[in-house]
């Protein structure tokens, strides 16, 4: 039988959409200081959360969003048949030991700052090709233990520079049900790995944007439709350096996807909270998704989302032997 | 991948490269260098009043030198330690990070950050994991002066 879901070249579109009909956001407090502080179910205190280190912290974080996100729809943590989750530290530490304690089936990913993208569109299509009724996707990062493994010690003294991005806090889970009230996820694309040479530890954007552009172009092409098609368009976290790079990339492709395109790591957070070029990591986009995007879909403000996703592929290994950093980008459209 | 792929490909990573340059904003070296100059002259005039004063009171130039690297060392870590260091090192840059007290910032932070991972494995393996290359290297440097000085004074 032919793959009758899947449209162009990389992109599937979903036969019964499949539906989030709940999710749950859970932000540091820089973040609960940002322009969306208020959208956010839960505005940490501290970095700690009472456990002795960031990790811990993180994956407590991580495990505190699924469970919410499940209790906000009067369901138990049993009830939720998968979860995929993943993050951004060596071996995925936070999803798993946060699955060790959820004690469900358990899928781990890492796909960089784009795994929400990527956990969202997997979820979908198990949910979409029958088998399972009801899972949770999430991803979580955190910004002192993302800082302590990618760059220096949280408290070196270290400049930043103005393409410097910083790691959010964040993490944010979604329930994925094939019935049930709430925006659909209804095509999703599956970014290819792009690299452009960008070398720049302390610069993920330009690293990224050319797979944001990439996906972005495909998706449009594979399911022949306009940039206008969508009311928002949202890359996960090119920040202002990669979002300025993105938008002259959509240009040469055709697309003017402005006025409604933006970059969650340009919105997390105000010019003035000093994170130089913005926001990043895989709590980034979940928290923008599982926080205010989702929220104002919920409120029809807007009906059709595409959240474009994005995540370097950078180690720290690799760059210092000499390797330039892999981009990736993955789209998943979510319409009311 | 052919020779014209792989070409091509070249190309657009050139041209992609010409489009980052263009966008990328550069750090503001003007601001980051008045920066640097007061907050590490700031230390260094510390330093230099402690020795004035130290000499004042009789003491020999060599132990008070020692006896100032040692407060500043001290100055540093215990800034570090209550969190204050790194939000000056992100305004200075270089003015903190290249006096004496830079060099106990980095040791201090690592041994705080690793800690976690306990004494053996956390704060023994990796407290050099960011001043580690300053000492290979200061060593290495001073083995190879001594030895030239070795050579020409024989």
């Amino acid at each position: 039988m032919p793959a009758y879901k899947k449209r162009g070249s990389q992109t599937v579109v979903f036969e019964d959409p499949p539906v989030i009909t709940s999710w749950a956001s859970i932000v540091g407090p820089k973040e609960g200081q940002g322009p969306w502080g208020g959208d956010f179910d839960q505005v940490l205190p501290d970095y700690l959360l009472g456990e002795k280190t960031w990790e811990k912290a993180e994956r407590k974080m991580l495990q505190q969003a699924v469970s919410l996100a499940l209790s906000k729809r009067d369901l138990q943590v049993d009830d939720a048949e998968v979860i995929l989750a993943g993050d951004l530290l060596n071996q995925t530490v936070s999803a798993n030991y946060a699955a060790r304690e959820l004690a469900r089936p358990f899928l781990g990913l890492y796909g960089a700052c784009s795994t929400m993208a990527e956990a969202l569109l997997l979820g979908a299509m198990l949910v979409d090709g029958k088998f399972f009724n009801r899972l949770v996707s999430a991803t979580s990062s955190h910004h002192y233990a993302a800082s302590r493994q990618y760059r220096f010690p949280t408290e070196q003294g270290t400049q930043s520079t103005p393409s410097t991005q910083w790691t959010a806090t964040a993490a944010g889970a979604v329930v994925l049900e094939w019935e049930g009230v709430g925006p659909r996820v209804t095509a999703a694309t599956i970014g290819k790995v792009v690299d452009l040479g960008q070398t720049d530890i302390a610069d993920m954007g330009s690293a990224m944007a050319p797979a944001a552009a990439h996906t972005l172009k495909t998706h449009l092409e594979d399911l022949e439709l306009l940039p206008d098609y969508y009311d928002l368009i949202l890359t996960g976290d090119l920040a202002r350096v990669g979002m300025a790079i993105a938008e002259q990339l959509f240009i040469r492709d055709g697309l003017v996807p402005r006025p409604n395109y933006s970059d969650c790591g340009v919105l997390l957070y105000d010019e003035k909270q000093d994170v130089d070029a913005g926001g990043c990591g895989c709590g980034c986009a979940a928290a923008m998704l599982c926080g205010p995007l989702l929220k104002k879909m919920l409120a029809g403000e807007i009906n059709k989302l595409l959240l474009v996703a994005t995540g370097a592929l950078m180690s720290p290994t690799m760059s210092f032997q000499g390797e330039s950093i892999p981009g990736i980008a993955h789209a998943v459209a979510i319409e009311n | 991948m052919n020779v014209d792929a792989k070409k091509m490909h070249q190309i657009e990573i050139q041209e992609y490269q010409n489009l980052v340059d263009g966008i990328k904003p550069k750090p503001d070296v003007l601001k980051n260098c008045i920066w640097a100059f007061l907050v590490g002259g700031a230390i260094c005039a510390l330093g230099q009043l402690m020795l004035n004063y130290l000499l004042s009171l009789g003491m020999s130039r060599i132990d008070a030198s020692s006896t100032v690297s040692c407060i500043m060392i001290f100055l540093a870590a215990f800034f570090t330690g209550i969190g204050i260091y790194d939000e000056l090192g992100k305004r200075a840059g270089a003015g903190s990070i290249v006096p004496i007290t830079g060099f106990a910032n980095a040791i201090v932070a690592s041994a705080m950050e690793y800690k976690r991972e306990g004494y053996i494995f956390g704060v023994g393996a990796r407290i050099f994991s960011v001043a580690g290359p300053t000492l290979v290297f200061g060593f290495a440097v001073a083995v190879l002066i001594g030895l030239i000085k070795v050579f020409l004074s024989s």
